[in-house]
């Protein structure tokens, strides 16, 4: 570590200062990096210089910093979360760059998505579409013995594959369609893998792909672009479990 | 300012089933017609607002993230602890509380501590019933971990996410309840003030965070979930936004503040890199279960890792404590780390690590059998600092990574302000000074799910309230004083961005009150801080408006707060002259080089109340009384 010099780059990054404003890719140098920051550290640093010279800062979105809050989400280079695979922007580090680098950094362009400021989208669609079925109807209080319902592990690390879902909306961004079924599918395959999810499997799966249709979210059309950049790994078979679980719900649900 | 913790008389076994009987219940058919605000969704605050919106409460929940998925909950990786013996290696509740209460050195409330420890079980099984997809054996049962400072199995998982899958169960919990309309979801709004009516909490102020503009929400009860202030030392293990501000609004409207000078300083982070760094990332207790801590038995050896024959290595917590060996507590592994590294035995580049290592375990067990339960945690190590774990030794470095001091609450999680709760890592009560590792997640969930549903029906049903609405004189006073305070900021127009002050207190903070403090390094702080911010008042630099979304000047509200605060932790470090778990005073040792305690003055909560601007604040203290433990000097040797 710490043992390849400091390099310079420029950064084009998409500059829109509201809602409804006429957005814009402003060019900016960046000197004195260090190949050990993270991506995001080193927006801080032109943040910084920015603040000081009176300038209003590159309005971005990041909290755990560690690829887990599912906060953070850019696209680098016209790539999903940057060129790294299964990782989030704010774990891509610096060291993937070379001295003199153009990088251009913009937000989620999804129409689910609506820009608020410069690279910080409304992602809260995604919550609506959990409000809509992606829990277990189980009041505090009224569970058996946990021991009491076992689970085969194969199905519970499959479901657990499913549930490392970060929420970053990554998905929906590399989808030519705008498509949140991945997002969806992991949510609706983790429940349906395990014997606690099962009563509520069939209006579940009609709930949530209704309120995905609701929200204006595109369809799948077999593209693979969002496994390719999920940085949880989170695999397109879930699209096709949700697909069976809506197709079985739609045949045998009595609701 | 008076301190009743309100704990109930009898036997320690029963005292939590007898208070639940003891307590008001609320008509069912009442509860709707009581508004509950809750500030913060992590495990606490998402937990309380989905079992509050279950009894039908009408719930409202603010949190500052895009959406409440996101709490720094998010980011625990082991495990949560539970009493439940499925292992048959003789847990039980009683030596979950006995390990509890020694691993935080006897500086915890007896009564809050057993409670924890009865309803660990109950958690795991309500988590279990919501989907969370705890780790499992081929029978298809849970499957524990060890974790630092017990010598039994009773740590849940899932996988290194177990604070991930916690709080997506509370918040599919809580977004359940928001579909029967009983809890109402405010995201992207940070709580600027409390309004205080007749002496109760009946509200608070917020900003919204995209428009800028300041929002009134009233209602009957106010729960702090708002997390811990280890962002004080600037560098730590949490998140970004994590903050001080909520508690510290709490403390200047009447609610006591106690033993803030306890902070955790986790062993096992991976060492930083340089002066950019903005925050550090903790590599999971549960390694220490595999990997084995040493350095070089010779000062200054700069072999690679790898070529330091066995015989040259110094297993130091193996060495000096035999029985718990890598599994010490938090506090002592750190200590005995930096003993290392200030010996000049620390390892790569700066010095300033020690080595993680899972040779023998590979070994022992084969690599496929680590990555498969410790996989995600080699990978984030290798994106970070661009090495390969299973080939070379972690390097790791202990950091601030949770705080056990925060606001004072009785046995009901109330404050001293009457309708004012604080649940979770807000709240000072279990964890004494040094918290046990994967009892964070316990005390979040046991607090939001199954205590406050159970202890606010008795402040709710036990009292008349008048009607108060967001209109109120209390809530314009309120908003102007934060609106003064916004403005305030905005026309200061001076060089130094935020973050610059931010640094330069947490560089305060680390060296003169971090992992050592003595007399000279606390009163060195005490003239430092107060000079740092003077010059944030008159030289802070701060663009745009305050009617728009701008981080700069959220930041600014924050360290503000972290300003004022560092102040009162380092006073409270400077009173407490004994060491007990975190806090190491360094006149107050054994001979062996361990904390020594000082029972006979020091067995107390220390609870700061404030006095008003520039004032002296007022130490109260509430005794601790240990009626079922027999307090000892800890030994884990």
């Amino acid at each position: 570590m710490n043992n390849s010099k400091h390099f310079n780059v420029t950064i084009r990054v998409w500059r829109q200062s509201g809602p409804d404003e006429q957005g814009r890719m402003v060019p900016y140098e960046v000197k004195d990096i260090s190949p050990d920051m993270s991506f995001l550290e080193m927006i801080d640093v032109l943040n910084e210089n920015l603040i000081k010279k009176n300038e209003q800062p590159i309005t971005v979105e990041s909290d755990c910093r560690e690829g887990i809050c599912g906060c953070c989400g850019l696209v680098v280079n016209g790539e999903v979360h940057g060129p790294d695979e299964h990782s989030t922007v704010c774990q891509l580090h610096m060291r993937r760059f070379k001295d003199g680098d153009i990088i251009t950094v913009e937000p989620w362009r999804v129409r689910s998505f609506p820009i608020i400021k410069d690279l910080a989208v409304d992602r809260s669609a995604l919550d609506r579409i959990i409000q809509a079925g992606g829990y277990i109807s189980v009041n505090t209080g009224a569970a058996p013995d946990a021991n009491s319902i076992p689970v085969n592990k194969d199905n519970a690390e499959e479901a657990m594959d499913s549930a490392a879902c970060i929420g970053c909306g990554a998905c929906v961004a590399a989808c030519p369609n705008g498509a949140a079924m991945l997002f969806t599918g992991a949510k609706i395959s983790q429940l349906a893998l395990l014997p606690q999810g099962e009563p509520e499997k069939q209006t579940r799966a009609l709930n949530m792909v209704a309120a995905m249709d609701c929200e204006k979210f595109g369809n799948c059309s077999n593209e693979y672009e969002c496994e390719a950049v999920c940085p949880k790994d989170i695999k397109v078979s879930n699209i096709a479990r949700m697909n069976r679980e809506f197709m079985l719900a739609n045949l045998f649900s009595k609701h | 300012m008076k301190l009743d913790a309100q704990i109930p008389s009898g036997p320690i076994e029963k005292k939590w089933d007898s208070h639940k009987f003891n307590t008001k219940l609320v008509n069912p058919n009442n509860k709707r017609k009581f508004d509950i605000l809750v500030v913060g969704t992590g495990l606490a605050g998402a937990s309380a607002a989905a079992s509050l919106g279950e009894l039908g409460y009408n719930v409202k929940v603010f949190c500052l993230q895009d959406t409440p998925r996101r709490a720094h909950s998010i980011a625990a990786q082991g495990g949560i602890n539970a009493a439940k013996n499925y292992p048959n290696d003789g847990d039980s509740v009683w030596r979950l509380f006995h390990d509890t209460i020694k691993g935080g050195d006897y500086r915890a409330r007896e009564a809050n501590v057993y409670r924890l420890a009865q309803i660990s079980n109950q958690i795991i099984d309500h988590c279990a019933a919501i989907g969370v997809p705890f780790g499992r054996e081929y029978g298809g049962l849970l499957s524990t971990r060890s974790f630092g400072g017990a010598q039994v199995s009773r740590t849940f998982y899932t996988r290194g996410q177990t604070g991930q899958q916690l709080l997506l169960g509370a918040y599919s919990a809580m977004m359940r309840q928001a579909a029967a309309g009983t809890v109402k979801i405010y995201p992207r709004r940070e709580m600027a003030d409390i309004v205080i009516s007749n002496g109760r909490a009946r509200g608070i102020t917020v900003r919204n965070l995209v428009t800028g503009e300041l929002e009134n929400y009233s209602g009957h009860a106010v729960l702090l979930c708002t997390g811990g202030y280890a962002n004080v030392f600037y560098l730590s293990t949490n998140a970004a936004l994590c903050n001080v501000s909520a508690a510290w609004a709490a403390y200047k409207k009447g609610a006591g503040l106690a033993n803030p000078c306890f902070t955790q300083i986790h062993p096992t982070c991976i060492p930083r890199s340089g002066e950019h760094q903005s925050k550090l990332t903790l590599m999971s207790e549960s390694l220490r279960n595999d990997g084995r801590i040493w350095v070089p038995k010779t000062k200054g050896d700069k072999r690679h890792a790898n070529e330091i024959p066995e015989g040259e290595r110094d297993y130091f917590l193996e060495r000096r404590y035999p029985a718990f060996g890598n599994l010490v507590p938090r506090d002592i592994a750190s200590r005995a780390s930096k003993a290392m590294i200030d010996e000049g035995r620390g390892v790569g580049p700066t010095g300033l690590s020690v080595y993680l290592d899972f040779r023998d375990s590979i070994k022992r067990k084969g690599e496929d059998k680590i990555r498969e339960e410790y996989g995600n945690l080699f990978d984030m190590y290798h994106q970070i600092t661009d090495e390969n774990g299973y080939k070379v030794p972690m390097r790791i470095y202990p950091a601030s990574h949770y705080t056990m001091g925060g606001l004072w609450v009785d046995y009901n999680l109330m404050t001293t302000v009457p309708g004012l709760f604080a649940l979770g890592e807000a709240n000072f009560s279990d964890h004494g000074a040094n918290r046990l590792g994967a009892s964070a997640l316990m005390q979040g969930l046991a607090d939001g799910f199954f205590v406050i549903p159970a202890t606010i029906g008795g402040y709710l049903g036990g009292s008349k309230f008048e009607p108060v609405n967001a209109t109120a004189a209390e809530f314009k006073a309120g908003e102007s004083a934060v609106k003064n305070k916004l403005n305030k900021l905005l026309a200061i127009k001076g060089k130094k961005t935020p973050t610059e002050f931010h640094r330069q207190l947490g560089n305060v903070m680390w060296n003169d009150c971090g992992m050592g403090r003595t007399e000279t390094t606390l009163k060195k702080a005490l003239k430092k801080i107060p000079e740092i911010r003077e010059e944030f008042w008159t030289n802070l630099a701060l663009p745009g408006t305050s009617m728009e979304m701008n981080q700069t000047l959220e930041k600014a509200f924050k360290v503000a707060d972290f300003l004022e605060f560092s102040e009162l932790l380092v006073k409270d470090a400077l009173e407490r002259k004994e060491s007990c778990g975190a806090h190491f005073r360094e006149e107050s040792v054994t001979p062996e080089g361990e904390a020594r305690r000082d029972d006979a003055n020091f067995s107390h909560a220390a609870v700061w109340e404030y006095k008003g601007e520039g004032k002296e604040p007022a130490l109260n203290k509430e005794p601790l009384v240990f009626e079922n433990i027999k307090i000892a000097e800890r030994n884990y040797k």
